[in-house]
C-alpha cells in the first residue's frame, strides 16, 4: 500500500472498488443458482420434458447413487489419468521437439510447412487411425490426447524460443557462452511463461482428445458415460457427466494458474 | 605513451553481403589504443560504428585486416573484452545480484570471493539496497549502472561501450555518463566508446576518433586536453572547460552532417 494513514476520500474510493467487485461476484453466482432453480421448477411443473432435459434433482440423485456404488470414481479416475498423461507427455514432447528445432535452424526451416499443415488439421480426425494403430485400450486414447496438444505446443514454444532478444544472445556470447548455455540461461527461462500458458491450453485440448477417444472405444471414462447416456436416453447421466467434466477442467486450470503465479514473481 | 598498445586495429575492412548486393561498412581502419585510455568514436548514424565494435569483440569476422588484443589476434569472443550495450539487457527473472554475476556464471568462475566483490561493487555504486530486487523495480539509470557492474565483474582488459546511454532520458544520461566516466577512470579501464553525442565523447574521452560516412574511414583523431575547472576530473566538470566549445566545433565540422 502507498501509505497507511490514508485520507477519508481514498478509503471511500477503495471501498467503492471492493463493493463493485462483490456485486459482480454475487450476480455471477445468482445467475447460476437462478438457472438451476428455474430448471427444477419447470421440470416439476412439467413445463419442460424431463426426458430430454432431466432436472437438477435427478442429476444430483444420479451423482449420489453412482458415487456410492463407486462407478463414478472409476470412470472419472480413468478419464483424469488419461488426460493428465496426455497433456503432460504432449507438452514435454512438444517442448523437446521445439528445442530441437531451435537448435537446428536448417531443420526448423525444412519442417515449417509440415507443422503449419498439421496445425490446421483437426487432430481428432486422426483418432480412428490412431486407435486402429495403437489399440483400443487406454494407450490409444492417451495417444489421441497427446496428438491433439503436441503440434500447437511445438509451434508456440518454437516461436517463443526464437523471439528472444538478439542483443541478449550477443551479450551472452561476449561472455563466451556456448549454445547450450545460451539455451539454459536465457532462451529457456525467458520462455517459461509461454510454456505455462501452453500448458493451460493443452489441458483443454487433451480433454478433447480423451473424450473423442472414449467416444470411439467406449469402455470406460467420462466419454463412455456420455455415449452410453445418449444411447439409453439417460439425460441425468449425460448432464451429470458434463457437470463433472466442467468442474474438473476448471480445477486443473486453476492449479496451473497457481503454478504460474509462483513463477512470475519477477513480473510484478 | 611509452608502453605497447593494449589494442591494435590493423587495416580493418568489413563488407556485408546481402541478397540485393554488398555494402562496404568500414574500410582500412588503423588504430592503437593504450592502457587506461578512453577513446570516443563518433560518426554519422549508420556509418558502421557498431560493426567496428562487434569485430573488435570477436562477434563478427572482418573481411580483411586484424584486431590484436594484448599481442593475441582476436578470433572469437574473449574473456578479456567486456561489452556494454545501448540497452541494459538485464534478465528480468534474475535479481540484480544474479544479473551482475551472469558473466562469471557463464565462465564458471563464481567463488565466495567474487560474490563478495559483487556485493561490494553494488554497495559502492549505490545499488546495495537493490541487490535482491528484480530489474523491473529499478529506474533506467540504476539498471544501466547494474549493467556496467555486470560488465566489470568479469574483469575485462578492454571495455567496449556501444552507445551505452542513448536509451536514457537526457538528465539521467548526463548523470550516468558522469558516474560511469568517473568509475572507468577510477578502475583504470581501457575503453572504446561509440556514441553519436559529440559532447559526451569530448567530456569522457582522452581521444576522439571521427569516422566518415559509409564506408567508414578514420577522418581524424583528436587528442582532448581540457583544463578542468576545480581540478577534479569528471565528465560534467569537463563540459565547463574553456576548450570544450572549440573541440565541439571542430568535431561538428569534421562530421560534415547535412540534413537533406
Amino acid at each position: 500500500m502507498l501509505n497507511k494513514d490514508m485520507s477519508c476520500e481514498h478509503y471511500r474510493y477503495l471501498k467503492k472498488i471492493k463493493r463493485r467487485k462483490q456485486i459482480i461476484t454475487i450476480t455471477q453466482v445468482s445467475i447460476f443458482v437462478l438457472a438451476l432453480i428455474l430448471w427444477e421448477i419447470a421440470a416439476r411443473m412439467k413445463l419442460i420434458d424431463t426426458f430430454l432435459t432431466s432436472s437438477p434433482s435427478d442429476i444430483w440423485n444420479t451423482f449420489i447413487r453412482m458415487s456410492k456404488e463407486g462407478d463414478l470414481t472409476y470412470h472419472v479416475g480413468i478419464s483424469v489419468v488419461e488426460n493428465i498423461v496426455g497433456f503432460t507427455v504432449g507438452t514435454i514432447l512438444g517442448v523437446i521437439i521445439a528445442i530441437g528445432l531451435w537448435w537446428s535452424d536448417f531443420w526448423a526451416k525444412v519442417l515449417e510447412p509440415y507443422l503449419v499443415v498439421l496445425n490446421t488439421l483437426p487432430k481428432t480426425a486422426l483418432a480412428p487411425i490412431i486407435i486402429i494403430w495403437i489399440g483400443t485400450g487406454y494407450s490409444g486414447i492417451i495417444v489421441t490426447a497427446i496428438v491433439t496438444s503436441i503440434v500447437i505446443t511445438i509451434m508456440n514454444m518454437f516461436n517463443s524460443f526464437i523471439s528472444v532478444d538478439e542483443n541478449k544472445i550477443k551479450l551472452l556470447k561476449t561472455f563466451g557462452a556456448s549454445k547450450l548455455q545460451i539455451f539454459t540461461k536465457l532462451v529457456f527461462p525467458q520462455s517459461i511463461p509461454a510454456m505455462i500458458s501452453t500448458l493451460k491450453v493443452n489441458i483443454g485440448l487433451s480433454w478433447i482428445g480423451v473424450i473423442v477417444g472414449e467416444f470411439l472405444v467406449s469402455r470406460a471414462g467420462i466419454g463412455y458415460l456420455l455415449v452410453y447416456g445418449g444411447q439409453v436416453f439417460r439425460f441425468d447421466l449425460i448432464m451429470m457427466s458434463l457437470f463433472i467434466l466442467t468442474i474438473i477442467s476448471v480445477l486443473m486450470y486453476k492449479l496451473v494458474s497457481i503454478i504460474e503465479n509462483r513463477f512470475s514473481k519477477w513480473q510484478q | 605513451m611509452d608502453s605497447a598498445p593494449v589494442l591494435q586495429i590493423k587495416n580493418l575492412s568489413m563488407t556485408y553481403h546481402r541478397l540485393n548486393g554488398e555494402v562496404k561498412a568500414i574500410e582500412k581502419i588503423d588504430l592503437d589504443v593504450y592502457e587506461g585510455e578512453i577513446i570516443g568514436i563518433v560518426g554519422p548514424s549508420g556509418c558502421g560504428k557498431s560493426t567496428l565494435l562487434s569485430i573488435i569483440a570477436g562477434l563478427m569476422k572482418p573481411s580483411s585486416g586484424e584486431v590484436i588484443l594484448n599481442g593475441k589476434r582476436v578470433e572469437k569472443p574473449s574473456k578479456d573484452i567486456g561489452y556494454m550495450f545501448q540497452r541494459d539487457l538485464l534478465f528480468e527473472w534474475r535479481t540484480i545480484f544474479e544479473n551482475v554475476l551472469l558473466g562469471l556464471e557463464i565462465q564458471g568462475k563464481i567463488t565466495d570471493e567474487s560474490r563478495k566483490t559483487a556485493e561490494k561493487m553494488l554497495e559502492t555504486y549505490g545499488l546495495g539496497d537493490f541487490k535482491d530486487s528484480y530489474p523491473s523495480q529499478l529506474s533506467g539509470g540504476m539498471r544501466q549502472r547494474a549493467a556496467l557492474i555486470r560488465t566489470l565483474m568479469t574483469e575485462p582488459k578492454l571495455l567496449l561501450l556501444d552507445e551505452p546511454f542513448s536509451a536514457l532520458d537526457y538528465q539521467t544520461r548526463l548523470a550516468i555518463s558522469d558516474e560511469v566516466g568517473v568509475i572507468l577512470k577510477k578502475e583504470k579501464k581501457t575503453t572504446l566508446m561509440v556514441t553519436h553525442d559529440i559532447a559526451e565523447a569530448i567530456s569522457m574521452s582522452d581521444r576522439v576518433v571521427v569516422l566518415s560516412n559509409r564506408p567508414a574511414v578514420i577522418k581524424d583523431i583528436i587528442d582532448i586536453e581540457l583544463t578542468v575547472p576545480k581540478g577534479i576530473w569528471s565528465p560534467i566538470n569537463c563540459r565547463e572547460a574553456p576548450e570544450f566549445r572549440h573541440y565541439f566545433n571542430q568535431i561538428w565540422k569534421e562530421l560534415d552532417i547535412h540534413v537533406k
